[in-house]
């Protein structure tokens, strides 16, 4: 019988299984090491289903609809509605949400609190053509090392650049683009300021095969040649 | 576009359960703008309906609100979790209302513009990312994994819908499911994060 729960764990993370299915694995699962590890990843692939999905985008309501039912919830005791218990969720998670807490340290929660609301962000359109890029199947993605996000490389070596959740450059700062071709020096090919949920930078130098793209925080107003470690990169 | 508390952008989404366990409102609100528009792209692939698509998301996220404490990093990421549950809620519901449908969606409308957009591009890539990794996989792998993650079925339901025994059913999502998850190795396009340090 284990070996034939051992094979649902697809199915499982598929939300595959019926009810009765889904408390015998379960059941399994509390004590079989090796398909809590496979779940893990598997759990985590199915879930990447989602982002295939053309849908449209959720009405503005929804958010602020959210919102305000978890306010009013919690400001009285509200017991848990009887509904199968996912198995992330265990009693003994409390200890471990307060560790993870503590590792994100009260010193750069502080820091992050105490930076500036207003400071300048640029409110630079994203430009045209890098939207074209962007949306060009013939362009090439090079996912980044080091952060995330990607180079999109048009046939013609003009470039752009992706990346997610950048903290805004510390003040007097700034990000800079590098194009490093392959045994070259490195040139300067953008400024930008970070902070945004996505950055789009349109590089602004062409990007020839094997070449490196990668950024640093300089000075503002950036430099001609990169003083810094590069916080992440893409090999064309 | 939402400005508040913009400084909870650069906490990694572990972290923000974490304070959403604290009853940090706003931590839910960061967590919400993440991964809001996957969810109700979900849900609304599952459902095929607005008003239950947003009841399914409401239903999510509240649970990551009241449950939070006791999330356990170790066994996944916080986005697998929330994303779980509103797969979870909106497969619950479309086996009760006996409504799902197996069509893929009509082309979405492209969302306005404006400060969207360049979220807007990240969407788009991910999107690219699942669905070419999902082409290469064989018809067979592939339809089982469409047919239960969006249409909803059953393992047994899909033996009997598809003419094959249980086993190769289960034989197809597991094959399937273990290739996708080998196409999408790739650190760069990971769909939750952890913060890039400028220090």
């Amino acid at each position: 019988m284990d070996a034939d729960l051992h094979e649902l764990t697809a199915a499982y993370a598929l939300d595959a299984l019926d009810a009765d299915e889904a408390d015998a694995y379960e059941a399994h699962l509390a004590q079989c090491e090796s398909c809590r590890t496979e779940l893990a990843t598997l759990g985590k692939t199915a879930t990447a289903l989602a982002w295939a999905v053309e849908a449209p985008a959720p009405p503005e309501r929804l958010r602020s609809r959210i919102l305000d039912a978890a306010a009013a919830e919690r400001t009285n005791v509200v017991p848990l509605l009887p509904q199968r218990r996912p198995w992330l969720l265990r009693a003994t998670a409390g200890v471990a949400a307060v560790a993870a807490c503590a590792a994100v340290g009260l010193g750069v929660w502080a820091g992050l609190l105490s930076r500036s609301l207003n400071s300048e962000r640029s409110a630079r359109a994203t430009d045209a053509r890098a939207v074209e890029i962007l949306a060009d199947r013939a362009s090439r993605r090079v996912p980044l090392k080091g952060g995330q996000g990607v180079v999109a490389l048009a046939p013609d070596g003009e470039g752009v650049l992706v990346v997610r959740r950048l903290p805004e450059a510390p003040s007097g700062k700034t990000y800079e683009a590098w194009v490093i071709p392959h045994g070259g020096a490195p040139k300067p090919a953008g400024l930008f300021s970070g902070g945004d949920r996505t950055t789009v930078l349109r590089l602004d130098q062409r990007v020839p095969r094997g070449a490196v793209v990668a950024a640093t925080v300089e000075r503002s107003g950036g430099v001609d040649a990169p003083t810094q470690t590069p916080l992440f990169s893409a090999q064309s | 576009m939402h400005d508040v508390k913009r400084e909870l952008a650069h906490l990694s989404d572990e972290a923000l359960v974490a304070l959403a366990a604290r009853s940090e409102q706003s931590a839910l609100a960061e967590l919400y703008d993440r991964y809001g528009r996957a969810a109700y792209g979900l849900a609304f692939r599952v459902l095929r309906d607005e008003a239950l698509a947003e009841d399914a998301v409401q239903d999510a996220f509240l649970s990551v609100w009241r449950t939070a404490a006791r999330f356990v990093p170790e066994r996944g990421a916080a986005s697998t979790w929330i994303l779980t549950l509103v797969h979870r809620r909106a497969v619950d519901v479309v086996r009760r209302e006996q409504r799902r449908r197996t069509e893929p969606l009509e082309r979405a409308p492209e969302p306005p513009g404006g400060g969207a957009v360049d979220e807007e591009a990240w969407v788009r890539l991910q999107r690219e990312r699942v669905q070419a990794a999902l082409q290469q996989l064989p018809d067979q792998q592939r339809e089982a994994l469409e047919l239960a993650y969006y249409g909803g079925f059953t393992q047994s339901e899909l033996a009997e819908r598809l003419g094959q025994p249980i086993g190769t059913i289960k034989s197809r999502m597991f094959t399937g499911l273990a290739r996708l998850r080998e196409l999408l190795r790739d650190p760069g396009m990971e769909t939750s994060w952890t913060p890039i340090s400028t220090s």
